[in-house]
């Protein structure tokens, strides 16, 4: 009964275009224990959002996508769920909080629409203005103070952030098992996002709740994650406890990204190339994390 | 030559909402120097790409006015006017045709406002997207077939591609990692130097701004609250607000939890400790 909570075995991706093959994932391996915070950090078009969307099942539904590995979500084969339990899950048992959120939102309907349909897919009954009540605590809670006017808007009619905490919001209210927010704080500034990654930390401690966390802000990484994926070119390269890998990262890609971060003591931006055949080195994963449980 | 590009005087925008006013910006004036960047910081929703939006004419003020190169902006722009002003929007996809593919979205914008040689144009794109590292082949993807970081170098290198003399970037470098964050910002810095731009930086990530501005206007509920050189911004601000930020930027080192503190730690609203005092521990 000690399984985590997901399990990611060898996973490869590839596109098929007119071209030929184009392989995006190399067999990436990563589990999350329940209650854990795991980070995916890497490399801008490395195959973090791919792996999100895999896990949600919604890359499946790609006709271009090759697809292979063991995905396994509570110890259930998610590759032999049928697009209805996929979808089944979605929303409920696994949420996600998209990378681009203005995109995402429907800019059809208003904000409250949008919100009650995810609230009815835990609570199928629910009366509307119960909804409205509810989605309007959600907003409060990330910092919105004008929850209503935000409820009322179309996505287009609120700033990037705003959006971004609609989201965060939403992916939150039905208390998933494993939450995968995909830079969800690219938008705020840093008061907002200290405060919605305090409450993501409460209610990921009050539900147990497993997180895949992606960003490339390294700095709120080790604030949050309690364990560290890194990946490059579909590959990951580098694992560990997060104090372990930032106080001593070993693989070159890992110690090439930490010596980039820009400083807030100064100093300008640094010159490092963002290619290097030792980037390709082979993986170093850190003792007395992973795996075990 | 006129050392102010843009000066924005006593703007103010409103939106109607129903029976509701939403003043995304309240009575802000500033002057941008030729050849400067300008980070624009502050709180989520205080107005940041309205202003954005304002500069560019997609929305019009509803008091005030924007002078560039000592002329009132008028409400339809010319190509001209069009091309010297330039914008990096927040959602990169949104502002791409989802139906062309990367290469041929740039060749447009070269063909719409005729620069350089016709012959010329793809391969000057090809350079252009090369050195923000996207790949030949990448070049012929639709927007829908790349990373988050991908798209907006395009975007970037769409602007860059227009040879404008003030460029707008709106969050530019936040789906990147920092490695081609810094190959990008390089690039700009460059870019800047050479072709004399000018550059309004708006972003939250403030150890980017410490790093490439000159300097940085902070907004709050549609005010500009600060104004000042970057240096004086890290190490005395005038605001408490502006404190606040600093004293909740995640870092990475010791040496900058020692400055962020030493600025925030007067009681202001600064939170960086919100998560169970981690700190501590390292
Ligand atoms: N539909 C598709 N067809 C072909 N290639 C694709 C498709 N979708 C994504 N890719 C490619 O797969 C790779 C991984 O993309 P992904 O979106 O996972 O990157 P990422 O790690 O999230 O990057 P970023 O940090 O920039 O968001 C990229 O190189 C991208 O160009
Ligand atoms: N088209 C619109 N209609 C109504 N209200 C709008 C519209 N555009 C923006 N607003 C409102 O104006 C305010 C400022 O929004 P803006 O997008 O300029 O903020 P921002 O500073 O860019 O924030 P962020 O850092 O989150 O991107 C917000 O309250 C937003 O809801
Ligand atoms: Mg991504
Ligand atoms: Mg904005």
């Amino acid at each position: 009964m000690n399984q985590p909570t997901l399990n990611i075995e060898n996973l490869q991706l590839g596109f098929k275009s007119h071209v030929g093959m184009s392989k995006v994932l190399h067999g990436i391996s990563l589990n999350i224990r329940k209650g854990e915070r795991v980070a995916l950090v890497g490399e801008s078009g490395s195959g973090k959002s791919v792996t999100a969307r895999i896990i949600l099942g919604l890359l499946q539904t790609l006709p271009t996508a090759r697809i292979s590995g063991v995905l396994e979500f509570e110890g259930r084969d998610l590759t032999k769920l049928s697009a209805k339990q996929r979808h089944a899950l979605r929303g409920t048992e696994m949420s996600m909080i998209f990378q681009d959120p203005t995109s995402a939102l429907n800019p059809v309907y208003t904000i409250a629409v949008q919100f009650t349909e995810v609230l009815r897919r835990r609570q199928p009954k629910l009366k509307k203005l119960l909804a409205f009540e509810q989605a309007a605590a959600a907003l409060r809670q990330v910092a919105i103070d004008e929850p209503e006017r935000v409820l009322n808007s179309y996505s287009f009619q609120l700033s990037g952030g705003m959006n971004q905490r609609v989201m965060i919001a939403m992916a939150l209210i039905n208390n998933p098992t494993l939450l995968i927010a995909d830079e969800p704080g690219t938008a705020l500034d840093v008061s907002v996002q200290a405060q919605t990654l305090d409450l993501m930390h409460k209610l990921v401690q009050e539900h147990q709740t497993s997180v895949l966390f992606i960003s490339h802000n390294l700095g709120v990484v080790r604030d949050f994650a309690d364990r560290v994926y890194v990946i490059y070119k579909g590959r990951i390269v580098e694992e560990g406890a997060t104090q372990l890998l930032f106080s001593n990262p070993q693989h070159p890609y890992t110690q090439a990204l930490m010596s980039a971060v820009p400083r807030i003591t100064g100093g300008g931006i640094p010159n490092i190339p963002d290619v290097s055949d030792r980037y390709s080195d082979p993986a170093y994963i850190h003792p007395a994390s992973g795996g075990e449980l | 030559m006129n050392k102010v590009i843009l000066s924005l005087q006593n703007i103010t925008k409103t939106f109607a909402l129903g029976a509701h006013e939403v003043r995304a910006i309240d009575d802000v004036s500033l002057d941008i120097h030729r050849g400067e960047c300008l980070a624009i910081v502050g709180e989520s929703g205080s107005g940041k790409s309205t202003l954005a939006n304002m500069i560019l004419g997609i929305f019009e003020p509803t008091s005030g006015e924007i002078l560039f190169n000592n002329s009132v902006l008028p409400a339809v722009r010319d190509l001209p006017l069009r091309r010297a002003i330039q914008l990096v929007q927040q959602n990169p996809l949104s502002s791409l045709n989802p139906r062309r593919k990367i290469a041929a979205s740039l060749r447009l914008a070269l063909d719409v406002h005729s620069i350089g040689d016709k012959n010329e144009r793809q391969q000057k794109i090809g350079e252009l997207l090369e050195e923000v590292g996207l790949t030949a082949e990448q070049q012929n993807r639709f927007p829908s077939a790349l990373s988050g970081g991908q798209r907006q170098r395009v975007a970037i290198a769409r602007a860059l591609a227009c040879q404008s003399e003030l460029l707008v970037l709106d969050e530019p470098t936040s789906a990147l990692d920092v490695l081609v964050q810094a190959r990008v910002l390089n690039l700009l810095n460059e870019l800047r130097a050479k072709r004399q731009l000018t550059y309004i930086f708006i972003t939250h990530d403030l150890s980017v701004v410490r790093n490439i501005a000159d300097r940085v206007a902070v907004f709050r509920h549609g005010k500009l609250v600060e104004l000042n050189k970057v240096e004086k911004i890290f190490s005395s601000p005038d605001h408490a607000y502006t404190r606040g930020l600093i004293a909740a930027i995640p870092v990475v080192t010791q040496d900058e939890v020692l400055l962020r503190d030493s600025l925030g730690n007067d009681g202001s609203t600064g939170n960086h400790n919100l998560l169970g005092n981690k700190e501590e521990t390292r």
